[in-house]
């Protein structure tokens, strides 16, 4: 069978497959180390124990999840040598001194001040250790902007020449980092992360607020998730919009497969909102379309002409199935997210945020489709990217390292194995640390009108506080 | 005068490797150690005295990595491909101990499978690095800016013994790190630990320097002929004058100095090293000139390592500050 597999494909399937899984863990930590940090400062700021309390929780969660990235990523830092050698002898002049900045602002300074955030409270204090918080979540920022800048890079490269060597070289920084898609990314992708960090904590605090732990953290982290949703969700349509029409003027072949516009559209382009691309006949079988809807939002003009993959020659094809499909997933949850926002919502209004059991049974399913959403995301933009690497100028083909194919299958099976034992036990450690909310501390010091005055978390924050003051 | 950016860079890069090598060696040798400690409280003060420092150790790593890509993307390109499997052994390795820091705080019933992940990281992890930098020095032949040799060739005795004589000196590196960090029954079996570790490697380091300049005509010219030959003098009188403060420092129940004296073997054995093949970035087929990228991404990047450098080192020597002294065997974990 391996006889059957080139290398380039092994090569291809090894990164894609370390990515994605790499990819969930700085989703996951972007979002909750600005959480952590929100808690702290409202713990500084209010007094309430409830902010230190939830940050305590989520602290021991992150400490899980950010040692996951760290070891995953270490593994993407030399999988560029190993196993796409070519390609960083030719892009490493552009990509290697902007993840050399990655690592010199942004790992150093969240490694730097992991350790005070996690272990330092009491050697340095409230301020310092606050200090250490903002610190490692505006590392995972920098991370992001500048793997971003990268990444983008790759998809819309500007501002470089080529040497005689054949190695991109820069003739203009300020082109190279903001590229043209690069500003449009790095929003929808924190973003992203913002969203699902807000879906995993709003899904933990619906579990626990059906199952009666604790309601006053329960409530707490489930009404914060539930505002991030209701606010982001919206700004995220609009920038994936945006990003949409960048992707258009930049990259049209991968908008072409997102579509599954095989043909072009001389006079309006319909949306294809399911069907199967078939890419033996060229055409998407049982399309499921509305009329000019495409070029409605792609031009702003319903009959606006858009072409298709029919003007492209073949071989400069993206795989049209994945693209297509990988969209429309991350579309599909987009909405739903949009959805339980606005479902959020009229319960605030209506006053029963903490006590819809069906909101809360929603937001639960919810919890890990952040996740299906940044990966089907992250496919559509990178599948849709290929043949190239660097798009327009280098081939996938030709960016492989000289590395005989069973040794490429020997590590990727080895990665499979160890990736499924090592983060399947770090899955199963987070879920098992966030089904252990520990009650909230007022049972036996203030029993009955608390847990009957019900469930918002106002006055009970209030009660609880003078509880605490009074013993 | 031009500025040699290639010189500068070449320099910060291999500042970059020591520092992973001194930092990551003591925690990587106290993982290497774990089985030696049989109690759990035991473990768990070793683990401790280590927990809050080793990503930032471990990003020294990352820095060798991205920055031999950022600035010699030559040497990036050909120097992995070639060393392949150790490297691919090394990273899951590190993954195996690197997740071992939290999971094994996270179950009871498993705890001791996570201590021999903790372990067993440690050792592929120290022995990969080792059988890589044998195999680097023993020379990687490139051929149009392409690795040309075959996916085995980077296993040979040197490359073991050279992997061995890393897991060794880590193993002494944890050891000392441990008499400096802990008290009472622990320290004091780390340093019985630390006697066989400093031994060992005084052994090791001795094959590994005795075999190298037969390797390369390149290395036997270094070290046997004027003016280079100085350090053929200079070098293993320091190297011994370490395993003196070493020794010393273990008979007086120092606190530091057997980890400090440890420290100086591996710099000294670092710069024999690289004494060795300068100006080689890969032996003996690629210069730092060769392999170095254009002269915008090395000024480009060199303004941020300027800046960021220093602050770096300034706020790693303040989380190392915090975290001075003893470990409380009483302080839980986070």
């Amino acid at each position: 069978m391996l006889e059957n597999l080139d290398a380039t494909l092994l090569a291809r399937v090894q990164f894609a497959f370390t990515v994605s899984f790499h990819i969930i863990f700085p989703a996951f930590s972007i979002g909750l180390a600005s959480y952590l940090a929100v808690l702290q400062g409202l713990w500084l700021w209010t007094k309430q124990e409830v902010y230190l309390e939830l940050f305590d929780f989520w602290k021991t969660i992150f400490a899980l999840a950010f040692g996951m990235g760290v070891v995953s990523g270490i593994v993407m830092s030399y999988q560029f040598g190993t196993n796409w050698s070519v390609f960083s002898d030719k892009a490493g002049p552009i990509i290697g001194p902007l993840m050399g900045y990655e690592v010199l602002s942004a790992f150093f300074l969240e490694a730097g001040f992991l350790g005070v955030m996690l272990f330092g409270r009491k050697r340095v204090g409230p301020g310092l250790h606050f200090f250490a918080t903002l610190m490692v979540a505006f590392g995972t920022l920098m991370s992001a902007t500048w793997i971003l800048a990268v990444n983008s890079w790759m998809q819309t490269p500007a501002g470089f020449a080529m040497n005689d060597a054949g190695q991109f070289v820069p003739e203009d920084w300020w082109a190279i980092i903001f590229n043209p898609s690069f500003p449009y990314r790095l929003v929808h992708m924190v973003l992203a992360a913002y969203l699902t960090t807000a879906l995993v904590v709003g899904a933990v605090g619906a579990y626990h607020l059906l199952r009666r732990t604790s309601p006053l953290r329960a409530g707490t982290m489930f009404s914060m998730a539930m505002w991030m949703l209701t606010i982001v969700a919206p700004l995220q349509i609009l920038a994936g919009d945006m990003h949409g029409l960048n992707t258009l003027e930049h990259q049209p072949v991968k908008v072409m497969a997102m579509e599954g516009h095989y043909e072009s559209h001389p006079d309006g382009a319909p949306l294809i909102l399911f069907g199967l691309p078939n890419p033996e006949e060229k055409r998407v079988d049982y399309a499921v379309e509305i009329p000019k809807l495409s070029s409605l939002i792609l031009k702003h003009d319903l009959n606006a002409p858009l072409d298709g993959l029919d003007t492209v020659p073949e071989e400069l094809h993206p795989p049209v199935p994945i693209v297509f499909w990988s969209f429309r997933i991350m579309i599909a949850i987009g909405f739903a997210m949009f959805g339980l926002g606005l479902w959020s919502l009229y319960c605030r209004w209506r006053g029963s945020l903490y006590g819809s059991d069906w909101l809360h049974r929603s937001a639960i399913v919810m919890g890990p489709a952040g996740f299906v959403a940044v990966l089907a995301g992250w496919i559509t933009t990178e599948v849709g990217r290929q043949p190239f690497t660097v798009y327009g100028h280098l081939l996938t083909a030709d960016s492989v390292s000289p590395i005989a194919a069973p040794a490429v299958a020997t590590s990727l099976i080895a990665f499979i194995i160890v990736y499924f034992l090592i983060f399947g036990a770090g899955t199963f450690y987070i879920l098992r640390l966030m089904s252990r909310l520990p009650r909230d501390p007022m049972g036996d010091l203030d029993e009955g009108p608390i847990r009957t005055a019900g469930i918002t978390p106002a006055p009970q924050a209030a009660k609880h506080e003078e509880v605490r003051h009074g013993a | 005068m031009e500025l040699d950016l290639a010189f500068i860079w070449a320099a910060i890069i291999a500042f970059a490797v020591l520092a992973y090598v001194i930092l990551d060696g003591f925690d990587l040798g106290v993982g290497i150690l774990f089985p030696f400690f049989p109690e759990k409280h035991e473990k768990d003060v070793m683990m401790n005295s280590v927990a809050p420092v080793w990503d930032g150790n471990e990003t020294w790593l990352v820095l060798g990595g991205g920055g031999l890509l950022a600035v010699f993307p030559l040497a990036y390109a050909t120097i992995l491909p070639a060393l392949y499997a150790p490297i691919i052994a090394m990273l899951l390795g590190l993954i195996f101990r690197g997740v071992a820091f939290e999971y094994r705080w996270r179950t009871k019933r498993a705890e001791p499978l996570w201590n021999w992940a903790f372990t067993g990281g440690s050792v592929v992890a120290a022995f990969a690095q080792g059988v890589a930098l044998g195999a680097l020095v023993q020379g990687i032949p490139v051929e149009n800016r392409a690795y040309t040799g075959g996916w085995w060739d980077w296993l040979t005795p040197f490359s073991v013994a050279t992997g061995l004589a890393v897991l060794i000196g880590y193993a002494l590196l944890g050891a000392t790190w441990l008499i400096m960090k802990t008290s009472g029954e622990l320290a004091e079996r780390a340093r019985r630990y630390a006697y066989v570790a400093g031994v060992a490697t005084l052994v090791a380091m001795g094959i590994v320097s005795l075999w190298t300049p037969f390797l390369e005509p390149l290395y036997l010219q270094r070290w046997f002929s004027w003016p280079t030959a100085a350090f053929s003098l200079i070098v293993p009188a320091l190297v011994a004058a370490c395993f003196l403060v070493l020794a010393h420092g273990l008979r007086t129940h120092h606190d530091s100095r057997p980890f400090i004296a440890s420290l100086g073997l591996f710099v000294l054995g670092y710069a024999g090293i690289g004494i060795s093949f300068y100006p080689y970035i890969v032996p003996t087929s690629v210069t730092i000139w060769d392999a170095a990228a254009p002269d915008e991404s090395l000024a480009f990047l060199l303004v941020g390592a300027l800046v960021l450098v220093p602050l770096i080192l300034a706020y790693t020597a303040y989380a190392y500050w915090v975290f001075r002294g003893k470990v409380n065997p009483e302080e839980g974990y986070h």
